[in-house]
């Protein structure tokens, strides 16, 4: 007997590196509004990205990793979703977690040290059911699988969505959380920000596969590559990938191939391992010029709108950053609760301990 | 009423909190079909289906993780892992995710699950199969970490756990899953969780002890009594968070302590509560406090490991020498 499985990946594409239109475009993209609504979510969170690392080396924020590069995949994927939807991120997701409901405010809490940073709600108000920036590798996508688990056996037609590194996609709660969803026929889907650099660590060294999509083959489920610098491309492949696991059909593995243009974080130096030459070339490609160009070309923006935009974005980023830096620090104690729903008396004089060395230490003027 | 086991004990416990609570789902390798491997789940996915009593693909890591998800959406998902010493690859999901959660999140995403796993040797088990390795979770703030001695304090604890809103490792003593059998009601009461309880009364020493090996200290305990020894038994129960103030209060009567584990000697649990007690209680002593515990070694494959098991003539030689070496 013989069983047969072709796994032919073909990448999504409709911008090309200049913008110029190589294949029709979905009947969607005539909203020229809503790709207005892209670039301009696209441009502020590179100025956002900019700023959190003038904040980081001027010592007001801790350790941040850049998004720089990946700005189209972040916007698709964030606009793509139902407000009702669930999304449990990796740590170089604020693009999407911003289109989501989390502010520029909490991402600087956040790495900024602050747990407020990861309370927060939804657009609509309601408080956010998406989770917290993941840290550890992979770990989220088994999260993931275990939402979209619970949407289908209430029978809600909500769809989960995770996404993680090429890195790590060589870690099995990847795998095993993709095969989990595969064979459960999960309302999930996968997205892979194929930024090409695991820290040091290219992608050729990462997998022996030609394409990370293909991944998708052992888990019996669809696994679609797309041009991740093309956020038409994307907000497309989403939108398919998400009706498909909201009308019961399942999982899908997007893999987005975009480059990370920046350091893996601001604790690293990519000229370590990189050659400059591949950093130029993909400045080539990068998200936001292309759209521009498109928009240009289609005579819906010009000098003066992205003068204006970028004037507002610099706004923008600078209240929020005011907000974060007027944002009080939580007591010390809040440490302790959060942990268990209620505290244990063990808990509670340790409790009372640390707010003593508190009072100590602000020589008793800790409130 | 009925006489039940350990086993039947937890059994009827899934049962009845699967029908009471829709929200309640049970998961893990074998559960549905095979109810399994030692039959806890039996009779579950008859009653309640597969959708609520779930199968998962062979990988801890995915059960670990799954949960979190599940519990994030208010679901009680109840996971088994076939051996506690299996858990080891889902320590990152345990430790990195559901256990920090609430915190993270400022109590925005709470996890109500289970984590339950049959611990411990002596039943002539493969390697890795006979772990004792309660000690780690407890050292990980925000789990809870129980642990049964008896039937019914299974169904209690069981009800208790699933009912609580924190992560909770439930370690079954898989050595008296089938060895005691105690009359259980089916009424749906918790026994409260964070308590310590007192099996014995005693005015001379303290012997404090969890799981199985409860059963070896009540009858040291019985057999010093012979003696002229009155010893106080005290069931841990609840591991983490530890009630340290149900043992002070009898080792302020008694005046000694002895605690008795299975687990490897070591920066175990024993060790947190010697400390405990020396903080709180050191001038209550008449003597210095004794452990009776495994050895810092690996478990022995079964030809050795009734050398590694505490049997209750351990207990009685360090229950005396801590009597004759008494201020």
């Amino acid at each position: 007997m013989t069983f047969t499985s072709k796994s032919t990946v073909t990448q999504v594409r409709y911008l090309d590196d200049e913008g110029n239109v190589v294949q029709p475009l979905p009947a969607w993209a005539d909203d020229l509004d809503l790709l207005i609504n892209f670039y301009k979510n696209m441009v502020l969170v590179r100025t956002y990205d900019k700023k959190a690392i003038a904040l980081q080396r001027t010592g007001q924020m801790g350790t941040y990793p850049s998004h720089l590069g990946a700005e189209a995949v972040g916007i698709g994927v964030g606009m793509s979703m139902a407000v009702e939807d669930v999304y449990v991120p990796y740590y170089r997701d604020m693009p999407t977690m911003l289109m989501r409901g989390a502010t520029m405010v909490h991402n600087m809490l956040y790495w900024g040290g602050s747990e407020q940073g990861s309370y927060f709600n939804r657009p609509d108000g309601q408080l956010s059911e998406d989770f917290p920036i993941c840290v550890p590798i992979a770990t989220q996508c088994t999260h993931a699988t275990g939402v979209a688990a619970a949407f289908k056996l209430r029978g809600e037609k909500r769809v989960a969505v995770t996404s993680i590194g090429d890195g790590g996609t060589s870690k099995g709660d990847f795998l095993e959380a993709l095969n989990c969803a595969g064979a459960w026929q999960l309302p999930c889907v996968f997205v892979i920000n194929n930024n090409q650099w695991a820290i040091s660590v290219p992608r050729t060294i990462q997998c022996g596969a030609p394409t990370l999509a293909q991944k998708a083959v052992g888990a019996g489920i669809p696994g679609v590559q797309v041009d991740g610098n093309d956020i038409i491309a994307v907000f497309d492949v989403m939108k398919k990938a998400l009706e498909r696991a909201r009308t019961g059909k399942g999982t899908t593995l997007v893999e987005a191939v975009s480059y990370r243009l920046s350091d893996h974080t601001t604790a690293d130096d990519a000229t370590r391992y990189r050659p400059a030459e591949e950093v130029n070339d993909a400045w080539k490609r990068e998200p936001i010029k292309r759209l521009r160009q498109y928009l240009h070309n289609q005579g819906v923006w010009d000098e003066t709108k992205e003068l204006a935009w970028q004037s507002d974005c610099n706004q923008q980023v600078q209240a929020a950053v005011e907000q974060y830096l007027a944002t009080t620090q939580e007591p010390p104690e809040a440490m302790f609760d959060y942990h268990y729903e209620s505290l244990g008396e063990p808990l509670a004089s340790q409790r009372q301990q640390l707010i003593n060395k508190a009072m100590r230490m602000a020589g008793g003027n800790h409130g | 009423m009925a006489k039940v086991t350990l086993l039947e004990a937890v059994n009827m416990a899934l049962h009845h909190e699967m029908a009471a609570d829709e929200n309640v789902v049970c998961l893990g390798e074998d559960i549905g079909t095979n109810g399994g491997v030692f039959r806890a789940t039996v009779g579950l996915k008859d009653k309640f289906g597969f959708k609520r009593v779930m199968d998962t693909p062979l990988a801890e890591g995915l059960i670990g993780g799954l949960t979190v998800g599940m519990a994030s959406q208010g679901l009680r998902p109840v996971a088994e892992f076939q051996f506690q010493g299996f858990i080891f690859p889902a320590m990152e999901q345990i430790i990195c995710q559901a256990a920090r959660m609430r915190s993270r999140t400022r109590g925005r995403i709470t996890l109500p699950l289970v984590y339950r796993a049959p611990f411990g040797g002596f039943i002539h088990a493969p390697e890795h199969h006979s772990e004792s390795v309660e000690a780690l979770f407890a050292h990980i703030p925000g789990l809870r970490v129980v642990i049964p001695s008896s039937p019914a304090r299974a169904y209690g604890l069981l009800l208790a756990a699933i009912r609580s809103n924190d992560p909770v490792m439930f370690f079954e003593p898989k050595r008296i899953y089938r060895t005691v059998k105690h009359e259980v009601q089916d009424n749906g009461q918790a026994l409260p969780l964070d308590v310590a309880f007192i099996l014995r009364q005693g005015a001379d020493i303290t012997l404090v002890s969890w799981g199985a090996s409860v059963n070896e200290t009540l009858v040291a305990a019985e057999q010093l009594a012979e003696q002229g020894i009155s010893a106080e038994v005290i069931d841990l129960a609840t591991i983490k968070p530890l009630d340290i103030d149900t043992i002070l209060k009898s080792v302020r009567k008694t005046g000694r302590l002895c605690i008795v584990h299975e687990a490897a000697k070591s920066f175990g649990v024993g060790a947190e509560i010697a400390a405990q007690v020396a903080e709180k209680a050191l001038w209550d002593l008449k003597a210095p406090i004794a452990r009776v515990t495994g050895y810092d070694v690996t478990m022995p494959y079964y030809q050795n490991e009734k050398y590694y098991q505490i049997h209750p003539e351990d207990i009685l030689l360090e229950v005396k020498n801590v009597m004759e070496h008494s201020a």
